[in-house]
């Protein structure tokens, strides 16, 4: 229900957006906003973004132990809310960005962040998002969030993050 | 002053050492021991007539004479001592006053320009107890060629007298990395095994990893976000084209060529899985080579071509593997504690090279094909990637420092060793530097 308010507030935005009011800022625009756009037409850049807020506000990414692709509890918890968010923005076509820690091999840790990223995939789908809607892509060790090299760094950056295209 | 004494005092011991295998044998040594003592040996400017030729041959020395210092088996000893004069060293060596400064060994050699605007370097290494020449050759050249004729009278010398073939004139493909840790730039970078003649291919505007040679070395393969798809691309070093493998459905990754260069083996994931394949590079026909849910990742053909090495997880957890290159017969060959990776077959078929993770460290080791007789070679917070040597006797890898808390510092620098786990040394390079891939020796 939450989510339906934000959409219809965050579309009164893009409208905004469309005149340059000041207010644009403060709400930006909405997956049904893309809704609403002709089909085929590519969609405004400030509106992934917005897709993006909205996502980041509701959690984008589910967090793994070393060396571990199952999701956990908390993960399931984010999912469940990005699956309830992308059944309502169903104009919003995500990739899910999957990392690993610094304390593996490269191309090993370029699998494991794709074994995270479709664990993502495969959760999202089954509560219902198409799977046309989800690409994966990994990253590996190569893009961590957190640069210091000990424990606390090291789970940050053992994720799976969800981004609108 | 205490330092000469010293250094007069291992020579002279040394010699004692020399003169007994001479008696029995001549100049050798033995790099397969482990500890060696560094060999003193005299490299002398090449004789030039002209001022072009004499300066040509000051700068092929001193390659030659770096190259022998920096394999860990030879100390040059310092022009500065020298008693005998070019010119007279040009008619032909007084071996005398090469004893007295303790040169076990002497380099010697000329530089001419032909008339047709090549360069002509010649020269010969003396055994100076035994007063007899042990090898000499003669080189035509372009003179911009120069170090290349350096480099390959430093493997000369080196086979001559170690029995091994060298890996001087050879170069290395590597991955030039600077900026934030949490958004490194990478491009693809190449050099001389000695740091030298270094250039960029990449510009830094995708993000690179993963190069390696093909065998006729005017090929790499390397992976590429490339429009942000990670896929596998093949770099032509003469035209500077990249082009990618194949259109594939999944991420390819982990490339690298067939000892013929035929073909590229690499991994590609699909539905979070990833597996092994061939791709034929004439016929551009696809092959799988494993079948399993766990992840089969970082291939190595054997120098023969029938068997591959290759890090998997089915059991558990990354280890090292060896299969039939048609797939099948897979046989697991580590055992010891810890995790193994990113195994690679020495050229020479008898070592394979890997990265162990054991007790929150890092190791570069290597082992037998059939697993036995590991060693490990160095350790770190994180060492990775090793890479052989032509003559696989010599190994690079790179070596990433730990971040402070605030992700502050993190280097990454290339280092060789050799496979005795001696004489680690760092390759100098403009910026960080990491995955690092030794080329055949050139042509």
């Amino acid at each position: 229900m939450r989510f339906k308010i934000v959409s219809l507030i965050a579309a009164a935005g893009f409208l905004a957006a469309c005149s340059t009011t000041p207010t644009a800022e403060t709400s930006g625009a909405s997956g049904d906003g893309a809704m609403t756009s002709p089909a085929g037409t590519a969609a405004p850049v400030s509106m992934d973004m917005s897709s993006q807020e909205q996502l980041v506000g509701i959690g984008d990414r589910a967090f793994f132990g070393f060396d571990k692709y199952d999701l956990s509890a908390a993960a399931r918890t984010a999912l469940n809310k990005q699956a309830a968010w992308m059944n309502t923005n169903r104009g919003v076509r995500v990739t899910i960005e999957g990392h690993a820690d610094e304390r593996g091999t490269r191309e090993y840790n370029l699998a494991l962040g794709e074994r995270r990223a479709s664990s993502v995939a495969d959760y999202l789908m089954t509560l219902g998002v198409s799977s046309d809607r989800i690409s994966t892509i990994s990253y590996g060790k190569e893009r961590p969030e957190n640069a210091a090299s000990n424990e606390a760094a090291w789970a940050d950056n053992r994720r799976a993050v969800t981004v609108a295209r | 002053m205490t330092y000469r004494l010293l250094t007069s005092f291992v020579a002279l011991f040394i010699s004692v050492v020399w003169t007994l295998n001479v008696a029995h044998a001549e100049l050798t040594i033995d790099i397969t021991r482990g500890v060696v003592e560094p060999m003193p040996l005299a490299v002398a400017d090449l004789h030039g007539k002209g001022q072009m030729e004499k300066s040509f041959g000051v700068k092929i020395a001193e390659v030659v004479a770096n190259d022998l210092e920096r394999s860990g088996l030879f100390t040059p000893i310092n022009k500065e001592a020298f008693i005998q004069d070019g010119e007279s060293l040009n008619v032909l060596p007084r071996f005398g006053d090469w004893r007295i400064i303790n040169a076990q060994a002497l380099v010697q050699g000329r530089v001419e320009m032909t008339v047709d605007g090549r360069m002509r370097v010649e020269f010969r290494l003396w055994d100076v107890l035994s007063e007899k020449q042990m090898v000499g050759r003669a080189y035509f050249s372009v003179p911009s060629n120069w170090r290349r004729v350096a480099h390959k009278i430093s493997d000369e010398i080196y086979k001559r007298i170690t029995g091994e073939s060298g890996y001087f004139d050879s170069r290395i493909v590597y991955i030039a990395e600077s900026g934030p840790k949490i958004n490194r730039v990478k491009r693809l970078a190449i050099m001389d095994q000695d740091g030298e003649k270094h250039s960029f291919l990449t510009d830094g505007a995708d993000l690179v990893l993963t190069p390696r040679f093909s065998p006729n070395q005017q090929e790499i393969t390397y992976l590429s976000y490339y429009k942000g798809v990670p896929r596998v691309y093949i770099f032509n070093i003469e035209s500077g084209r990249q082009e990618i493998l194949g259109e594939f459905p999944g991420m390819t990754y982990a490339p690298r060529f067939s000892a013929d260069g035929r073909s590229v083996i690499f991994a590609m994931t699909k539905n979070g899985n990833s597996e092994l394949y061939t791709m034929h590079l004439a016929t551009r026909k696809t092959r799988k080579l494993t079948n399993h849910s766990a992840i089969d990742t970082s291939p190595s053909y054997a120098p023969d071509g029938k068997k591959i090495v290759f890090n998997s997880d089915r059991s558990g957890t990354q280890q090292l593997y060896v299969m039939n290159s048609t797939g099948g017969g897979v046989k697991r060959i580590s055992f010891n504690k810890g995790r193994y990776a990113t195994p690679v077959w020495s050229p020479r078929g008898d070592w394979i090279a890997f990265t162990r993770m054991y007790q929150k460290q890092f190791f570069i080791g290597v082992m037998r094909p059939d697993g036995t007789g590991e060693r490990l070679l160095t350790k770190g917070f994180l060492v990775e990637s090793p890479t052989w040597a032509p003559n696989g006797r010599v190994l690079m890898f790179f070596r990433q420092d730990k971040s402070d808390a605030y992700g502050r510092g993190g280097r990454t620098r290339v280092f060789s060793v050799d496979f005795t786990g001696h004489n680690e040394r760092e390759v100098i390079t403009p910026l960080d530097a990491s995955d690092p891939a030794w080329s055949p020796l050139l042509p």
